[in-house]
Formats: C-alpha cells, sequence, structure tokens
C-alpha cells in the first residue's frame, strides 16, 4: 500500500500540497514515485516565477518515464528544492519530506477547495 | 489484439514487477528498481525473461544457401555450436532486423536457428518462406517463437549460476559458443552470448519447462529497463528505435555495424552495400553525453552550437553506471569525432553534448 498521509490535499495526476497557513509546499505522491520508478531528473521554476493551477510547471523524468508537473494551485515560487538538482533519488526515498519540489505563496485561498481529499485520492489508487 | 504473454507472466507477477508493452508482448519492464538491476548485472549477475524475442528455425539441403542469401554475415563460417551475430537487410541495404544465428547440431543437414527481434516472427518467416520459393531452395523454415522461452543469465557471476544448475562444461564455451545442456534436468540450448557487455548466457528452454529452469537458475530477476540501460552503456543497437526500415531507415555501414557484412557472399541487399562502403556514409552512429542536467530521449534533435539541426537522439538514458546522461544517434560523418561539441534539444532546452565512442564504460 502506498502512503497517503492526512495533512495535505493531492491532485488527480498525482501531486500533493500542505499548507502552514502562508505558503504551501509541494512535490509528487508516494504512488507517483513507485509507478515512475527511479527518478533521475527534475526540472523546475525559478524563484520569482509565477505558477497557475492546472498548468505545467515542471517535469520529473525517471529512467524509464518522462512525466510532467501540474500546479495544484497558483502562486509565486518562493523556494525551490535545489537538492533534488544533486540528488533527484530524494523524490524515491522521501516524497512527502525531503523530496517535495516548490513553495509558493498562493495567489488565492479558494483553490484548495477543489483537491481532493486524501480519502479521495486513496480511492483513485485503488 | 491482446497482447502475447511469456510462459512465466504469472510468476513475474507475482514477484512484483511492472510490465510494459514490447514488440507485442507483455513483459517485464522492472522488479523493484532498474538501477538495482542493472546494478546486480554489471556487480553479481542478473537473470531475464526475454522469451519475447522470435526464434525461427531453418533446416534441409538449401538450408545454409536460404540463410546465407537473407543475411549479411557468413553463414559458411560456423560450425555446429557455433553464433554469430547478422543483419537482414532489403535491397537497399536497409536494416530490417539484426539477428543471432546460432547454427545447432546436424539432422542429415546443417540446422540454423536465429533470433529476430520481439515480433518480428511472423515477418521473417514470411521472407523466409517467400524467398525460398522464389528461389526454389529446398529448405524447411519454422516459426518456433512459442516452443521455446529465453532466459538471459549476465554478470560476472553468471558462470557460476549457471554450472550450479548443469554438469555440462559451459564454461568451456568461448563466446558466441553454444551447446545443448541439460540444466535443472531440462534439455536447454545454452549459448554464451549476451546483450548487457558482461559475460552471461542465453538459455533457451522448452516453453513448457520455463518454471523450473528459471527457479533453478539463482540470480537477481531483471526487467526491460535495465535491459535497455545496459546496452546502451555498451552502444549496442536496439532494432525498431536505433534503426527501422519506416522511422529510421539505416544500413549497417551507418548503423556501425559494417563488421557483420561480408561482401565476398551472395545475399539481398549486398550491391547496395557494395556502393556505400565504396563510396562511404555520410551519416554515422555515434554515442554522446550531456554536459548540462537532462535526459536524452529518443527522437530529441541533435544541433551544431551554432543550432543548426543536423541529426537525430535514437535512444538515450541516465546511465546507472556513471551516473550521466548518455546517448545514442546519428550524425553526419564530420560530427563524429570523440570530443566534438553538439547540442541536444531537450523538449526545447539547448543541453551542452559532446561526442563518445561506445562503450561508455570500460568492460
Amino acid at each position: 500500500m502506498f502512503e497517503i498521509p492526512d495533512d495535505r490535499k493531492y491532485l488527480e495526476s498525482h501531486e500533493w500540497t500542505t499548507t502552514d497557513g502562508d505558503t504551501v509546499k509541494i512535490g509528487i505522491s508516494d504512488f507517483a514515485q513507485d509507478e515512475l520508478g527511479d527518478v533521475v531528473f527534475v526540472e523546475l521554476p525559478d524563484e520569482g516565477d509565477e505558477i497557475t493551477a492546472g498548468d505545467e510547471f515542471g517535469v520529473v523524468e525517471s529512467i524509464k518515464a518522462v512525466s510532467d508537473l501540474y500546479a495544484p494551485i497558483s502562486g509565486t515560487v518562493v523556494a525551490v528544492n535545489e537538492d533534488l538538482f544533486d540528488a533527484p533519488e530524494l523524490v524515491n526515498e522521501d516524497p512527502y519530506g525531503d523530496g517535495w519540489m516548490l513553495e509558493l505563496e498562493p495567489s488565492s485561498s479558494d483553490e484548495f477547495d477543489d483537491l481532493l481529499s486524501p480519502e479521495e485520492y486513496r480511492e483513485q489508487t485503488e | 489484439m491482446g497482447l502475447r504473454k511469456p510462459p512465466l507472466y504469472d510468476v513475474h507477477a507475482d514477484a512484483g514487477a511492472q510490465f510494459t508493452e514490447f514488440g507485442g508482448w507483455d513483459m517485464p519492464v522492472e522488479y523493484d528498481s532498474i538501477r538495482a538491476e542493472h546494478a546486480a548485472v554489471r556487480e553479481s549477475v542478473g537473470i531475464f525473461d526475454v522469451s519475447h524475442m522470435s526464434e525461427i528455425e531453418v533446416s534441409g539441403p538449401d538450408g545454409t544457401a536460404l540463410m546465407q542469401r537473407l543475411t549479411t554475415n557468413d553463414v559458411a563460417v560456423l560450425e555446429p555450436g557455433d553464433s554469430q551475430y547478422s543483419a537482414i537487410v532489403d535491397d537497399d541495404g536497409l536494416i530490417i532486423d539484426d539477428t543471432v544465428v546460432y547454427r545447432l547440431p546436424d539432422r542429415d543437414d546443417p540446422v540454423y536457428l536465429f533470433i529476430p527481434n520481439a515480433g518480428h516472427d511472423e515477418e521473417m518467416y514470411d521472407r523466409w518462406t517467400s524467398f525460398r520459393d522464389e528461389w526454389d531452395l529446398d529448405a524447411t523454415v519454422e516459426d518456433v517463437t512459442e516452443d521455446w522461452a529465453m532466459f538471459a543469465v549476465q554478470g560476472p557471476d553468471a558462470l557460476e549460476t549457471v554450472s550450479a544448475t548443469t554438469d555440462a562444461p559451459v564454461g568451456d564455451l568461448s563466446k558466441f559458443q553454444a551447446q545443448y545442456a541439460d540444466v535443472a534436468g531440462v534439455e536447454c540450448w545454452v549459448a554464451r552470448t549476451g546483450y548487457t557487455g558482461e559475460d552471461g548466457f542465453e538459455v533457451l528452454c522448452p516453453w513448457d519447462d520455463a518454471e523450473t529452469v528459471w527457479s533453478a537458475l539463482d540470480a537477481t530477476p531483471c526487467g526491460l529497463g535495465s535491459r535497455d540501460t545496459l546496452r546502451m552503456e555498451m552502444g549496442f543497437l536496439l532494432s525498431g528505435q536505433d534503426f527501422d526500415p519506416e522511422d529510421e531507415p539505416r544500413t549497417p555501414y551507418e548503423a556501425g555495424i559494417g563488421f557483420v557484412v561480408k561482401l565476398d557472399t551472395e545475399f539481398v541487399g549486398r550491391d547496395a552495400l557494395e556502393q556505400q562502403h565504396e563510396a562511404g556514409v555520410d551519416e554515422t552512429f555515434v554515442g554522446f553525453t550531456l554536459l548540462d542536467r537532462g535526459v536524452p530521449r529518443h527522437g530529441y534533435d541533435i544541433a551544431t552550437e551554432d543550432g543548426d539541426v543536423i541529426g537525430t537522439v535514437t535512444s538515450g538514458t541516465m546511465s546507472p553506471t556513471l551516473s550521466e546522461p548518455i546517448g545514442l544517434g546519428y550524425v553526419p560523418v564530420e560530427y563524429a569525432d570523440d570530443g566534438t561539441a553538439l547540442i541536444v534539444l531537450a523538449r526545447g532546452r539547448e543541453k551542452r553534448a559532446e561526442i563518445v565512442t561506445p562503450p561508455f564504460i570500460d568492460n
């Protein structure tokens, strides 16, 4: 079984997001990293870039697959996990922790309501 | 149409394999991790189910003549128990498929078993039988793809693994030699061949005995994912990707396997290849590494430093051994020297690349 923590929300395309109230973090789920297999390359936007909910914001590549990353919510990038550039395997090892990808300052708070709850996402992956 | 399944499909599924479609077959692509499977083959021993490979048997008084006229290498040099890498080309000398031709023990006349790539069995059966009829040759051609399961045991410990299952002196086989041997009590055709750059064996066993033989061979199960990364590190061609009659039409000379073309034999495509041999090729198969972060992929453009597109990536990956992005493709010969600086366009982004003649690893 794949880990689906209750403290965050999900997209059908397997990204997750959590918030501490001010900023949000984004990454990909345990299910997604397992499907991809060994992650070898991550391409992410720069700090200060604007991203829009539903649009591609980057690429994650494993040995066998290339997958676009989709933004769960809109906002301004305030931090990028640069550790992934030298150690993309962190996405496999700790998808909800050290394998995070972006931190955003959200442009609206309503978009959270459109995302999947852990329960809804669990149903999708079963 | 449904996908064809290897005899051990359920065994692989129970072992947790992920599957992928390849050549019309549903095959394991990885069990746990491509990186770990790759490392097992480079450092100890891995086993691949390659039962999707085709097998065609050719026998009869004119069997040798038929094989000679439809493959580029010289089958006349093969003794029983020998094998050779070869190409099957069309009238224009373009590669339809690459193959290994085994000479089996004689049955009155020489008998050959050749191994086209996955999904090519029907096409090759048709090609062999129609030319046989056109040339009025006395030869028997059989598609025995689903009579044989095929396992590749590869890695520095492969000899130990195979020897543990048989009394036959398989360690005496030189590279490209083969013999019948009882493996776990099942008569198999055991060949010192492979597609990884490591020492190893390919074991053909009767389809119905596949599980007995597979379970006796004690090695890390490996999927097509690591088979691909291992062969790319060696610069070995993948049929349908590094050459393809429709999408990437190439001659053996362009594809870097001119050593399998024996112009002193008679075969379909010989005259076209002789002309190219005399004139030289315009484009050639090369390897390269990326100096920027990224992964080269099939279909990406290769450009000069000025941005002129001059070639195409046909295969690429992150090399698990080197942890560097490596690729294969075709460029004009004037850009093929080691160290030539080029650009690979990865999804619209320019990545600096440098020509490196494969193999990428020392083996």
